[in-house]
């Protein structure tokens, strides 16, 4: 018997759809092996991050605040990652959202109406996300620098800035020490929708639905995909490439921007430390494991949030660390990489019978 | 080196290669005598580099036998032909540019200890390189080397290894002219030492310089066996390019109207900065075809890409329909009617990962109603790929099969397709029918044809004499960055087409060729 993998002539939705879940069952059989050989009960485990992620609408919510910045971040990513632009930069365009969006409500409040202010809020860090990302975008797309390395080293910029903003100009003096900024007016609250769950959730749904509607229904994400696939036939096409590779990455990074004026105007409402938790990187996991798509962005993240919620629980209810969570995520990829030959493969089981029997034929023509 | 005793190291018997439509290698036979340059000569997609392939083991053939010193052996992969003493130069060579010369010359080697000697490796290598002329730092990074060094590493790397046959593909394509000539002193002295070498090109001042005898290829059959020396560039052009007549196009007569695209003295240098056009002049007509001849790497694609606005020229006009054009973009190029059938099918013509109907969309897209204020219309665009498939008769299990796996043929339809579709006064096409069967080289050439006839002005680049001169009303022979010369097709010979594509302009012609 000979096993063949054969290039699917177009991409199966089915295995779309079940390589992700397929991936997770795999990343929770090995994540037992792994808690059984740290002496705890794998079942147990899973059932308290079960219940401690979607067991009430309190944890549920729990889970979405989680969920938020990664489905926005996520579906940041992965615009850039279908221009195969590796924009790593993520965690550094979210905290340049919370930083402008900060910004905005603390020393700006005095200049605009109130009704205008959390629009302002969240503008500003959108802009702001998409500056971050197109400095490194235009540095790429005109003189070919190379996006990784200027993505990546700008976070730390990024995130050192937020630092010292928090403990330094823009600690609240009345803050007892702690670092963090001073709360912000009510006017630049986001709502929230249930528990701690937040606006923020709909700006990430109606952000997928336009991007779903943009690569499958318009010019622009037409030529992006052409873009993505074959930038000689782009070139060849008439396409202006640096021009949509920076107008692309604008786009992401204002997704990136907006997940992180959501996050302080709509969870912390103050700038303050323990913003950047890694939500940027994760996005890229996100991004991975919903293939670029955008609607399978929103489950994906809702998954990694609950990964991140189910771990806190376990350290709460089992006693173990709350990195448990954080294992189950990077076991993930694994199948999931593994998985994702699948969309593109088929797999084929070949007889010897058969093999044989074509022999033959091929002998007798 | 014509020894009086020859001994044949090599053979390759009725060998055959099929790829899906296309029979790459059909029944060839192969010598290579000790110490001797085989040149193998063919136009692009003629079997040069699947024949290597072959014998290095990257290919398996599907019929045939290979000899090495009269024993039968069996290649199946490159370490067995590095093994047996087989080794190839590719055209991009494989080094590893952070590695030092020496140690890129070890790497992959199975019988090294777990830490090298370099210091012993280094003199190894030095004492090589001087015994052959190599010269080379043992101890240099590659990115310190130019490119005539870098070859001269893949070369000392296979002698290294002790080969004993080198293949090397296009290796004058990357050099300086002055290191093409050390690169002659190098084989001189490794066949001397009786060393055998087969060098693949497909141009024919090389075959003179550096060979011994030479094999023709042309659309996978070998066309002919000569002996260097009794042989001329000429007879070689005309053997490479070919006259198998395959079938008679019926053509109406040229009636050509206005001027559509007119070129004025037109120069560019390529990547490296060398001139690649060095004042082009010509002249098409609406309703007219003008060809244009030449071995490959004469300059024809820059030609391609200077009137189809991709490369701005650095010296001279491009006149389209009465405007200067010199200084339009690509995109305002194909604005104005311009469609071009480039070269590269697979990675310019078209987008491989994504669907038929897509691809055919990829110039109308733009333009109402397949997409109306930057939104596409799914219904529209389907309803247009599939009247495109019915026209030209592009086979396709469905309009959303990803264009990858239609054969070459059909893909080439695709692209004709949609550039006709989006043509409004010039199509430029390259190499429109190069590797296609019969039977897609002749909807090729009547589509072309059937442009004429609407009134278009069509450039036509071509190596295929035998496309040029039944479908083309004048043709223009291009050498060296230059035109040689432009005659109408009915006058045409191949001998004095040969003559200009081998470098002699048309003012210099003998006279019996002339008249």
């Amino acid at each position: 018997m000979r096993i063949l993998f054969e290039k699917r002539q177009s991409i199966s939705h089915r295995a779309i759809i079940t390589v992700p879940i397929v991936s997770f069952l795999v990343a929770l059989l090995l994540g037992a092996v792994l808690l059984l050989a740290s002496g705890a009960d794998p079942i147990k485990t899973y059932a308290a991050m079960a219940k401690g992620t979607f067991g009430s609408m309190y944890s549920f919510s729990e889970t979405l605040v989680k969920a938020i910045p990664l489905m926005l971040t996520g579906l940041g990513v992965s615009i850039a990652f279908r221009m195969r632009f590796w924009n790593i930069g993520a965690e550094g365009q979210f905290v340049w959202g919370a930083i402008a969006a900060s910004g905005t409500a603390l020393f700006l409040n005095e200049y605009i109406p109130s009704w205008l202010l959390l629009p302002s809020v969240i503008m500003a860090g959108v802009i702001a996300g998409a500056i971050w990302a197109g400095i490194p975008a235009i540095l790429k797309a005109y003189i070919g620098v190379d996006e990784t390395l200027t993505t990546l080293m700008l976070n730390y910029v990024a995130i050192l800035f937020a630092q010292y903003l928090y403990y330094g100009p823009w600690r609240d003096p009345e803050g007892y020490g702690f670092p963090g900024t001073a709360l912000f007016p009510e006017s630049a609250w986001l709502p929230r929708l249930f528990g701690r769950a937040h606006f923020g959730l709909i700006f990430a749904i109606i952000a997928a639905i336009i991007l779903w509607f943009i690569f499958l229904r318009t010019r622009w994400g037409f030529e992006l995909k052409i873009i993505g696939e074959n930038q000689t036939a782009a070139k060849y096409l008439g396409i202006k490439i640096a021009r949509n590779i920076v107008l692309a990455l604008f786009l992401s990074g204002g997704l990136s921007g907006l997940a992180g004026a959501a996050e302080v105007a709509g969870v912390s409402r103050r700038l303050q430390t323990g913003l950047a938790l890694g939500y940027g990187y994760t996005a890229i996991i996100v991004a991975w494991m919903a293939q670029l798509r955008s609607i399978p962005v929103l489950f994906v993240a809702i998954l990694l949030g609950a990964l991140i919620v189910g771990g806190d629980q376990v350290q709460m209810v089992m006693n173990l660390p709350s990195s448990v969570g954080l294992v189950l995520q990077g076991l993930l990829l694994f199948p999931m990489l593994a998985g994702s030959l699948f969309t593109e493969y088929r797999l084929r089981l070949i007889r010897p019978e058969r093999e044989n029997s074509q022999i033959d034929a091929k002998v007798e023509s | 080196m014509n020894n009086q005793r020859q001994h044949t190291v090599l053979e390759m018997r009725g060998i055959t290669k099929r790829f899906p439509g296309v029979v790459a290698n059909d029944h060839i036979d192969l010598e290579l005598q000790e110490g001797e340059v085989l040149a193998l000569l063919g136009e692009n997609g003629a079997g040069k580099s699947t024949l290597m392939n072959v014998l290095i083991g990257l290919y398996r053939q599907d019929e045939g036998e290979i000899y090495l010193r009269g024993e039968r052996v069996e290649i199946h992969s490159p370490s067995d032909s590095a093994n047996l003493g087989i080794g190839m130069v590719h055209q991009n060579f494989k080094l590893v540019r952070t590695m030092t010369v020496a140690e890129n010359i070890i790497l992959g080697l199975k019988d090294l200890p777990f830490v090298p000697n370099i210091r012993e490796i280094s003199e190894k290598i030095r004492s090589l390189s001087e015994r052959y002329h190599l010269k080379v730092d043992p101890l240099a990074y590659i990115w310190q080397l130019s490119v005539g060094e870098q070859q001269r590493v893949e070369i000392l790397k296979l002698i290294y290894r002790g080969a004993q046959i080198l293949i090397l593909d296009e290796p004058t394509a990357v050099l300086t002219p002055q290191e093409s000539t050390e690169l002659e002193g190098i084989l001189k002295i490794l066949t001397s030492e009786g060393k055998s070498a087969i060098f693949i090109t497909h141009k024919m001042d090389e075959v003179m310089v550096f060979s011994d005898r030479v094999l023709v290829l042309q659309k996978g059959k070998l066309i002919a066996l000569r002996s260097t020396s009794g042989t001329s560039p000429q007879e070689l052009a005309r053997l490479m390019v070919g006259r198998d007549v395959l079938f008679r196009l019926e053509k109406e007569p040229c009636q050509p109207g206005d001027v559509v695209l007119e070129v004025r003295n037109v120069k560019i240098s390529d990547d490296r900065g060398l001139p690649a056009l060095k004042d082009i002049s010509l002249k098409i007509r609406g309703g007219e075809i003008l060809g244009i001849a030449g071995v490959a790497g004469n300059g024809q694609g820059h030609l391609a890409e200077v009137v189809t606005g991709l490369k701005r020229p650095q010296e001279g006009q491009i006149i389209l329909n009465g405007h200067d054009v010199t200084r339009s973009s690509s995109l305002e190029m194909i604005r104005s009617g311009v469609s071009y059938i480039p070269a590269d099918r697979i990675g310019m013509g078209t987008v491989e990962n994504m669907a038929v109907a897509d691809n055919l969309v990829m110039k109308g897209y733009r333009k109402e109603p397949i997409s109306i204020k930057g939104i596409l219309n799914p219904k529209q665009i389907t309803e247009f790929a599939q009247r495109m498939i019915n026209l030209f008769r592009i086979t396709t299990p469905t309009p959303a099969t990803r264009i990858k796996f239609l054969s070459g043929g059909n893909i080439q339809k695709t692209i004709l397709a949609r550039e006709i579709d989006a043509c409004n006064g010039l199509l430029v096409a390259v190499y429109p029918s190069r590797g296609l069967d019969v039977g897609a080289t002749e909807s090729v050439r009547k589509m072309l044809l059937a442009q004429r006839q609407q009134g278009r002005a069509v450039l036509l680049i071509s190596e295929d004499l035998d496309e040029l001169t039944s479908i083309s009303d004048r043709i223009s022979i291009m050498f060296d960055g230059r035109i040689m010369g432009t005659i109408s097709s009915d006058e045409a010979e191949d001998e004095m087409l040969g003559l200009m594509m081998a470098g002699i302009p048309y003012e210099q012609l003998p006279s019996e060729n002339a008249s």
